[in-house]
């Protein structure tokens, strides 16, 4: 009786843990900064949603999505509402891909990846410098897509290890 | 022709209309959502402000919790990275000592002398201290700011100083119930007037999104008067926001960008404890 109810939590535990690490992530902002590497900065959550709602989105429901979007706007000082657009554009890009993918490929989804953050992060850098009037460096916002790019498949590795235990954990 | 283009609004009307398994609401009405709340941010009703107010309160607190683990490798990397430079620093810094011990004497001379200079032309200078502790230090590669545990029920106002010791470190650009929200030095959206001594240049420092600030808008050609001087910069007071002689930071001439770079006394990455100043500058004449 203990050892079900302990897979059960186990179950949950996994089930919930791509929500846990949006949260984690918009709150905390991991970017590793403290290491001082200039203009080293990566978009942890831009990958996140990006592989768990192109994998299935049950993982990361769209309502999580947005709220996380808030949180990170109020944190990060950014006016409300751009981070969730921006976030919800990712898995309208992901949504699509989802839709016309018969068999997903490696290659491919890497590459919309790439032209999925150059056009989010355009839409954020336009709104906020010709719309909200705040001076963003477009330097820093092209280097933190390059990074984000090129750290999807060290994610995607441990993603798919995640997954792989959410589903033998949902089997048993 | 035609069938790849209802495939194509098949595919579309199916991502952004379906709602699937376990998704309460349609991907276009979050969508719709985030647009509506960023125009409403745009506007100043009092009751989007309260709710404004009351997201930022909440979302501070738990950030601050949830940064914990992060600060506390960073503070381990700070502490490693200062135990392995421990002796250098310590013969540097009696070198220092000694110097400063000197530097003091005539120092303390000085503001005596300036007091009674002030006395004189019936000139008064009053601030009102509120020491801070800083929630959130989010070093974002896109905005400088940090999160302070004092707010509009501390008396914070938008516009206050932030001095860390005796340096300028930014201004208070948001202001909640029990936090407040300061823009550094080194964000690019941030400008302030500046004098620049021994060569008494009026300058403008902006920042620059990195760990330094630049020099724009000088009156006179100063590249040539700052070659083998060593360049203080303090606040000018220009402006009426800060009082004159806040010091900001030391120039480093860059002669290959042609431009000055001001390296910032204050370390904004280490900021624990900042104090909130608002100066009320007056003349009895």
């Amino acid at each position: 009786m203990s050892s079900l109810n302990k897979n059960t939590l186990i179950k949950s535990l996994l089930f919930y843990l791509p929500i846990f690490l949006l949260f984690l992530s918009v709150l905390n902002e991991i970017d590793f900064n403290y290491l001082e590497i200039e203009y080293f900065s990566f978009n942890f959550a831009y990958i996140l949603i990006f592989y768990w709602t192109l994998k299935n989105p049950r993982y990361l429901n769209y309502g999580s999505i947005f709220l996380a979007g808030l949180v990170n706007d109020v944190v990060v000082g950014l006016p409300m509402g751009v981070s969730s657009f921006c976030y919800l554009l990712i898995c309208s890009v992901t949504a699509y891909l989802r839709n016309i993918t018969i068999t997903p490929n490696f290659i491919n989804d890497w590459i919309s990846l790439l032209f999925t953050i150059l056009v989010v992060n355009s839409i954020q850098v336009i709104s906020l410098d010709f719309i909200f009037s705040i001076e963003v460096n477009y330097m820093r916002y092209l280097i933190n897509s390059g990074f984000t790019f090129i750290f999807y498949p060290i994610f995607l590795f441990l993603f798919n290890i995640l997954e792989k235990k959410i589903k033998i954990q949902k089997n048993d | 022709m035609v069938k790849g283009r209802d495939d194509f609004v098949i595919a579309i009307r199916s991502a952004f209309l379906k709602k699937s398994y376990q998704q309460k609401f349609s991907l276009l009405t979050l969508i719709f959502l985030s647009f509506i709340i960023i125009i409403l941010g745009s506007f100043n009703f009092k009751a989007i402000q309260y709710v404004k107010i009351g997201i930022k309160e909440v979302v501070y607190r738990s950030s601050f919790i949830v940064s914990i683990p992060e600060n506390y490798l960073k503070d381990l990397n700070i502490k490693i990275k200062e135990h392995l430079s421990f002796h250098d620093q310590f013969k540097k810094n009696e070198i220092e000592l000694n110097d400063l011990r000197e530097k003091k004497l005539s120092n303390d001379f000085l503001i005596l002398e300036n007091n009674k200079l002030r006395e004189l032309i019936n000139e008064t200078v009053q601030s009102e201290d509120v020491y801070a502790k800083v929630l959130v230090d989010k070093d974002s590669p896109y905005l400088k700011t940090i999160i302070l545990n004092k707010g509009s029920k501390n008396n914070v106002k938008i516009g206050m100083a932030i001095v860390d010791n005796s340096y300028l470190v930014g201004k208070i650009i948001e202001v909640n119930y029990t936090n407040s929200r300061a823009l550094l030095l080194s964000d690019l959206n941030s400008k302030i007037p500046v004098l620049l001594e021994p060569i008494d240049v009026h300058a403008v420092v902006s920042g620059t999104g990195k760990n330094y600030g630049v020099i724009e808008y000088t009156k006179d050609e100063y590249g040539q008067k700052i070659r083998g001087k060593e360049i203080i910069v303090y606040t000018s007071g220009y402006g009426g926001l800060f009082k004159s002689g806040l010091p900001v930071g030391t120039i480093l001439a860059d002669n290959l960008n042609k431009e000055s770079k001001v390296s910032f006394f204050s370390d904004f990455r280490q900021l624990d404890y900042v104090k909130i100043v608002s100066y009320d500058i007056g003349s009895n004449n």
